[in-house]
C-alpha cells in the first residue's frame, strides 16, 4: 500500500514539468474537456434527474405529518442534492464512465510502447498524457456538477408536480427559503477534488499496466474501484472537515 | 559515435546484462543479435534511456547518456529515432499526424513546411496515398514503414530497431532491410538494429554484436561471422537454429 501511495506521489510529481509546446498541450487539453464533459454530459443528466425525482418522491413519503410544510420537501431535496446527491453520485458515475476510458486508453498506450515512443522522443510521457486530462477533469467536471445540481432540483420540480405532491411553486419556494452560498460551495469543493482522484488515479493505474490485453481491463477494473473507494473516503473528510 | 562501458542490468535479483562493453559503427548499420531473452532488448532500452543500467556507461559522442540530468538527457533523444518491434504508432492518429507530430513538438516549421517534410519522408520510404488513414487500417509492413519515415522526420544522428522485421513476411523482411541500409548510409546515421534474423546478418551487418545469456560472446562483422562460427559453439548454434 504505502510502495503504491509513494509510486502514486511521485508520478504526480513527475506530470509537473513545463509543456514542451503549449500550443500542442492546448489543444490536448481541450481534446479532453470534450471528452471528459461533453462526452459524459448525457449519462450526468438522465442519472441527475431521476435521482432528483427519486429523492423527492421518497421525502415525500417519509414527511407524513400535516404540521410540517410541503414546501420542506423542496428544501431537502436542493440541500441534499447540493451536499451530497449531485457531486458524490454524478462522480461515482464519472469514475465508472471517465475512469475506465482513461485507464483503457493509457494502458493500452502502455502495452504498444506508444509511451515508450514519447519518452525516446524526449517527451515527459506523464505530464504529457496525464496533465491534460486532470486540468480537463478540473474544469469539466465541477461544471458537470453545477448542471447536475440544476437537473437534480428540476427532476424533483418535475417529480412533485406529475405525481401531485406539491405545486412548482411550493418546491422553489422550499428550495430558496434553505439557500446558502455555502452549501454550494461545499459541492464545488468536493467535485474539485472528486475530479482530482478520478483522472489522476485512473491515469496513474493505466501508466503503470504490464502486460497484455487481461492487464488493460485490470487496470481499468482497479481505477473504477480505487476510485469510488477514495472519493467516498474523501466525501467524508470534505464534509467533517466543512459542516 | 556510441560506446557501451562495463554495462549491467538486472531486474530485482537476476541479472541480465553482465558487463557488456562495445562500440558501434558511426554512418552503418550496426546489428545486435541472440536468441530470444538474451538481453538484447534490455540492452537497446538502457541505450536509448527506456531503462537505466545499475552500473556503467552509455556515451553518445563523449556525452555520458546515464549520468546526465533528466532535462540533458532530452537534448541527446531528440538525435535519436526509434523503430519499435511493435511500430508503437499513435493510434488516435493518423499517419500523416503520426509523422508530423516529431515536427510539431520540436520543430519551428510552418504547418505547409510539416506536410511538405512528412510527404517527403513518405516517398522515401515508398509509401503514397496513405496521409489520412489510420495504423489499424495499414498492413504490418507499411506501418513499419510509417515507423520508420517518423524516426527520421527530424535531422537524426541514430536510428535504433528493435526487431524491424517481426512479423513480417521474407520479402517485406527484405524491402525493410534494404530501406534502412539505404538511409543509413544516404543520411550518414548510425542504425543500430536489434535481430534474430539472419538473413539481415548477413545482408547489411556491417557490425555485429552476438549476445549470449546477457554476455558479449563474439563481435565482428558479415564477412567474419562464418569463420567464426566453427570454434564459437554458441554462435554456431544459434545460426544453425535461425534455418539460414
Amino acid at each position: 500500500m504505502f510502495y503504491e501511495l509513494g509510486r502514486y506521489l511521485i508520478f504526480i510529481r513527475s506530470m509537473f514539468f513545463k509543456p514542451e509546446r503549449f500550443q500542442v498541450f492546448l489543444s490536448r487539453t481541450i481534446h479532453e474537456m470534450n471528452n471528459i464533459g461533453v462526452g459524459s454530459l448525457p449519462i450526468v443528466a438522465i442519472i441527475s434527474i431521476f435521482v432528483g425525482a427519486v429523492t423527492t418522491v421518497q421525502t415525500a413519503y417519509q414527511l407524513v405529518s400535516p404540521l410540517i410544510p410541503l414546501s420542506v420537501i423542496g428544501e431537502i431535496v436542493s440541500d441534499s442534492s447540493m451536499l451530497e446527491l449531485a457531486p458524490t453520485i454524478t462522480c461515482l458515475v464519472l469514475a465508472g464512465k471517465v475512469g475506465a476510458n482513461i485507464a483503457s486508453e493509457v494502458g493500452n498506450m502502455r502495452i504498444t510502447e506508444q509511451i515508450d515512443a514519447y519518452e525516446v522522443m524526449g517527451i515527459n510521457s506523464s505530464g504529457f498524457l496525464g496533465l491534460p486530462k486532470i486540468i480537463a477533469g478540473l474544469i469539466m467536471i465541477p461544471s458537470l456538477i453545477i448542471i447536475a445540481n440544476s437537473l437534480l432540483i428540476g427532476g424533483g420540480i418535475i417529480a412533485a408536480k406529475l405525481t401531485g405532491i406539491m405545486s412548482p411553486s411550493e418546491f422553489v419556494q422550499g428550495a430558496r427559503s434553505t439557500f446558502k452560498f455555502f452549501t454550494l460551495s461545499v459541492s464545488l469543493v468536493k467535485s474539485f477534488v472528486f475530479a482530482f482522484i478520478i483522472t489522476s488515479v485512473s491515469t496513474y493505474e493505466g501508466y503503470f499496466t504490464n502486460g497484455g490485453a487481461l492487464e488493460v481491463g485490470e487496470s481499468g477494473t482497479r481505477a473504477v474501484t480505487r476510485s469510488c473507494v477514495l472519493i467516498l473516503f474523501f466525501d467524508f473528510i470534505i464534509a467533517k472537515l466543512m459542516l | 559515435m556510441i560506446e557501451l562501458n562495463h554495462v549491467n542490468k538486472s531486474f530485482n535479483e537476476k541479472q541480465v546484462l553482465f558487463d557488456i562493453s562495445a562500440s558501434f559503427v558511426p554512418g552503418k548499420p550496426n546489428l545486435i543479435i541472440g536468441a530470444s531473452g538474451c538481453g538484447k532488448s534490455v540492452l537497446l532500452k538502457c541505450m536509448v534511456g527506456l531503462m537505466t543500467p545499475e552500473t556503467g556507461h552509455i556515451v553518445y559522442d563523449g556525452r555520458d547518456f546515464v549520468s546526465l540530468e533528466y532535462e540533458k538527457k532530452k537534448d541527446i533523444r531528440r538525435e535519436l529515432g526509434m523503430l519499435f518491434q511493435g511500430t508503437a504508432l499513435f493510434d488516435s492518429l493518423t499517419v500523416q499526424e503520426n509523422i508530423e507530430f516529431p515536427l510539431k513538438m520540436f520543430s519551428k516549421m510552418t504547418p505547409a513546411e510539416r506536410i511538405d517534410r512528412v510527404n517527403f519522408c513518405l516517398e522515401r520510404v515508398h509509401l503514397k496515398d496513405v496521409n489520412d488513414k489510420y495504423p489499424a487500417e495499414i498492413s504490418g509492413g507499411m506501418k513499419k514503414r510509417v515507423g520508420i519515415a517518423r524516426a527520421i522526420v527530424l535531422d537524426i544522428k541514430y536510428l535504433f530497431c528493435d526487431e524491424p522485421n517481426s512479423g513480417l513476411d521474407p520479402i517485406t523482411s527484405r524491402v525493410i532491410d534494404e530501406l534502412l541500409e539505404d538511409i543509413t548510409s544516404e543520411y550518414q546515421i548510425t542504425t543500430i538494429i536489434n535481430s534474430h534474423d539472419m538473413k539481415t546478418v548477413y545482408d547489411i551487418g556491417e557490425k555485429i554484436i552476438f549476445i549470449f545469456k546477457g554476455k558479449k560472446w563474439w563481435e565482428g562483422n558479415r564477412h567474419e561471422i562464418d569463420a567464426v562460427r566453427k570454434e564459437n559453439k554458441e554462435l554456431d548454434s544459434f545460426i544453425k537454429a535461425s534455418q539460414f
